[in-house]
């Protein structure tokens, strides 16, 4: 590539690069995922609100020490279609943190359910020097910025299933493929190796019994931990999807019949014009 | 103007009074309701009513928009964000706009085939498909500017590409580049700038659409036979025979439509456009949307330079050229008769055609490597093939079908046949 100045030498530069035959840090793009069943799938899904509860759980205790949640407030865990929370209950949480306000007491006080999910860092600068220089990312809307690659024809299928869950399972996929590398490949000092992703900073954030979950019955693994906590992130990323999609099936009858009535109207007016 | 149905007379002393100042019901009466409208459009003719509707869904919840959107590289991100999240409807309203490019699109693509297979842009309707051409580059060029302003990372990179492309041109390129982009970089001003604009130019097309349809209704409509308007029998009043029909279209294209909205909002967009925009990271691959993606492939099959024109400069000449041609195509194409119906040799190098353009936008998608990049000359060869070479020589060797006499014949003549089968 010669040094032209101009934007476009950079730019093709940059995509050539991109399309370059991947290298090992970049494993994740290709590699297989395996898909889960997730109770918010489908045109009929909705999400399941003790599995988001075990999530919000599983992401407050094991990951929120590094990531933040910049879109989610407070109030959005008592909403319905969501964890569902109880305002009290939510209020009190909120309250546990505080947050600088310069016309309070003191220049500091409690939180309020208006108030956004609190910054694990003050700056990035402090996140990136806590972290070896990298920057743990913002996870509410990891589940949307993120897909799995499928091939030719699966992914045509996804326009008819309505196939969004791609992102969940990323992070379900991620999270539970921590492995040994495999022979001859280096792992450089402070990083970590993963099956599906390849060379990884993040450290294994999940263990077996790590996280104590309330009452009996579901299984303290890692799997279930991040099944549950992929579960809470695709709802931090889209919060508001079970309305969403009743008042799609309330739009689609009314289409569908619309057209129906149109039909009769239209052969009735055409009746003689053949 | 020709085809006038005339037959408006004012009903009382106001309306009498309003013809002689300004005939705006006379008008109306006129074009929306009498043109004779030829009786045998099939519903391939109904998305122009659907590119319409569509004009109208796209500036209505656009406006919207507008009043919660905050152009601005630190906030836009955000601002979009608190649209799906936080505003009354804003998910719905903002998941319409953003399908809803892609659903005109699909409209638009089928509208010009249409036009295409049924030699729509032939005399006496050049200047129609001219000015169809020309909306379907100003209708790319606005999707495109709202593209980036969500400023996620396929906002940024994709705004750094495609003008990037205008730096290949000789001389008055990077001065152009700089203009479009407010600086050296995609920043801040592009944001502004491509905000701006991408809410000027859907109001240009509002205007030049009203030329479209203007110069539609010098002629008339084309048809399926191909064959023109000979007298009244052939022709039915637009309303309430045809506002009917493209009304039910509407709604059944709704049902689509509203499927994305609803269950799958964001399938047809790039999970990238989830990770706010940043200058110092680049994504893995930088696609286009799925609409630009046959003129990415043209950009991209040119790698080798051809005498003293650079390859990537080639390839900008080749993407504009693929759409400068579709200007000169009434005068590419001789062939008196204008319906493919009628055309046994157009039939299967036409359907070649389409069958090319999907493929070109499947390659559009795939990375520039390997058996891709031959496919993709192939594929952008048989497109200017199409146009320079094939449509000239068929209007020479080809033998078309006997036309129908008259489009009442050939309507009433199927009947008819149909009729006697059963």
């Amino acid at each position: 590539m010669t040094k032209k100045k101009t934007l476009l030498g950079a730019v093709i530069a940059a995509v050539a690069l991109a399309f370059a035959p991947m290298p090992a840090h970049s494993a994740g793009d290709g590699t297989h995922a395996y898909q889960q069943d997730w109770s918010f799938s489908g045109v009929f899904g909705t999400y399941d609100r003790n599995q988001l509860r075990r999530g919000f759980q599983v992401f407050r205790e094991a990951c929120s020490s590094c990531h933040g949640l910049d879109f989610i407030s407070f109030r959005n865990l008592s909403e319905p279609g969501g964890p569902e929370y109880s305002e009290d209950a939510v209020r009190a949480l909120a309250a546990e943190f505080t947050i600088a306000d310069e016309t309070a007491q003191g220049g500091e006080r409690e939180r309020i359910p208006a108030d956004r999910w609190p910054e694990p860092f003050e700056s990035e600068q402090i996140a990136r020097d806590a972290n070896g220089g990298q920057l743990p990312p913002d996870l509410s809307l990891m589940a949307k910025a993120r897909g799995i690659h499928q091939d030719f024809p699966y992914w045509a299928f996804n326009y008819f299933t309505a196939y969004q869950e791609g992102g969940a399972d990323y992070i379900y996929n991620l999270l539970t493929r921590y492995s040994e590398p495999p022979e001859g490949e280096e792992v450089p000092a402070g990083l970590y190796y993963n099956d599906f992703y390849g060379t990884i900073a993040m450290p294994p954030p999940l263990s077996d019994g790590l996280i104590a979950y309330e009452g009996e019955g579901t299984p303290q693994t890692v799997s279930q931990y991040s099944a549950d906590v992929a579960a809470f992130l695709q709802w931090t990323a889209d919060p508001h999807m079970v309305s969403r999609k009743q008042m799609g099936f309330r739009v689609m009858i009314f289409l569908v019949l619309f057209a129906g009535l149109l039909y009769l109207v239209k052969r009735k007016i055409w009746r003689d014009a053949h | 103007m020709a085809n006038h149905a005339g037959n408006y007379t004012p009903g009382n002393g106001l309306e009498r009074w309003l013809d002689e100042r300004l005939p705006i019901v006379r008008f109306s009466k006129e074009h929306l309701m009498d043109f004779p409208t030829p009786r045998n459009l099939n519903y391939w003719w109904t998305f122009g009513g659907i590119l319409a509707f569509m004009l109208v869904v796209q500036i209505a919840t656009g406006v919207i928009l507008v009043m919660h959107y905050t152009p601005h590289v630190d906030m836009a991100f955000a601002s979009v964000e608190h649209i799906r999240r936080d505003v009354n409807y804003g998910r719905i309203i903002q998941g319409t706009h953003a399908v809803g490019a892609s659903m005109f699109f699909v409209a638009l693509y089928v509208h010009m085939f249409r036009g295409l297979y049924y030699g729509s842009y032939k005399a006496p309707r050049e200047i129609i498909w001219m000015l169809g051409v020309i909306l379907f580059i100003l209708v790319m060029a606005t999707a495109f500017m709202g593209y980036v302003l969500p400023w996620g990372q396929m906002s940024l990179w994709g705004a750094t590409v495609i003008t990037g492309l205008f730096s290949a041109i000789p001389i008055l390129g990077e001065p152009i580049q700089t203009l479009l982009l407010g600086g050296f970089s995609v920043a801040n001003p592009t944001l502004n700038r491509f905000f701006s604009l991408h809410y000027l130019l859907p109001f240009i097309i509002a205007a030049v659409v009203v030329l479209h349809i203007w110069a539609l209704h010098v002629p008339g409509n084309n048809n399926p036979a191909g064959v023109e308007v000979k007298d009244s029998r052939d022709t039915l009043p637009f309303h309430p025979y045809y506002t009917m029909k493209d009304l039910f279209a509407i709604i059944v294209f709704l049902i689509p439509f509203a499927w994305f909205v609803f269950f799958a909002p964001d399938i047809l967009g790039h999970a990238d456009n989830y990770i706010p925009g940043d200058p110092l990271i680049t994504p893995a691959h930088i696609v286009p949307e799925w609409y630009l993606l046959p003129f990415y492939a043209m950009l991209r099959a040119i790698d080798f330079d051809v005498l003293f024109i650079e390859a990537r400069l080639g390839g900008v000449l080749i993407m504009f050229g693929s759409l400068a041609i579709l200007f000169v195509l009434p005068w590419l194409d001789r062939s008196r008769v204008r319906s493919g119906t009628f055309r046994p040799l157009f039939k299967p190098f036409y359907w070649l055609f389409v069958v090319n353009f999907v493929a070109l936008a499947y390659l559009g998608a795939q990375p520039a490597e390997g058996i891709y990049t031959v496919l993709s000359k192939i594929t952008t060869a048989y497109y200017f093939g199409y146009f320079l070479i094939i449509l000239p020589l068929l209007s020479r060797i080809e033998t078309p079908k006997p036309l129908p006499p008259s489009i009442a014949e050939s309507v009433l003549g199927e009947n008819k046949a149909k009729a006697a089968a059963a």
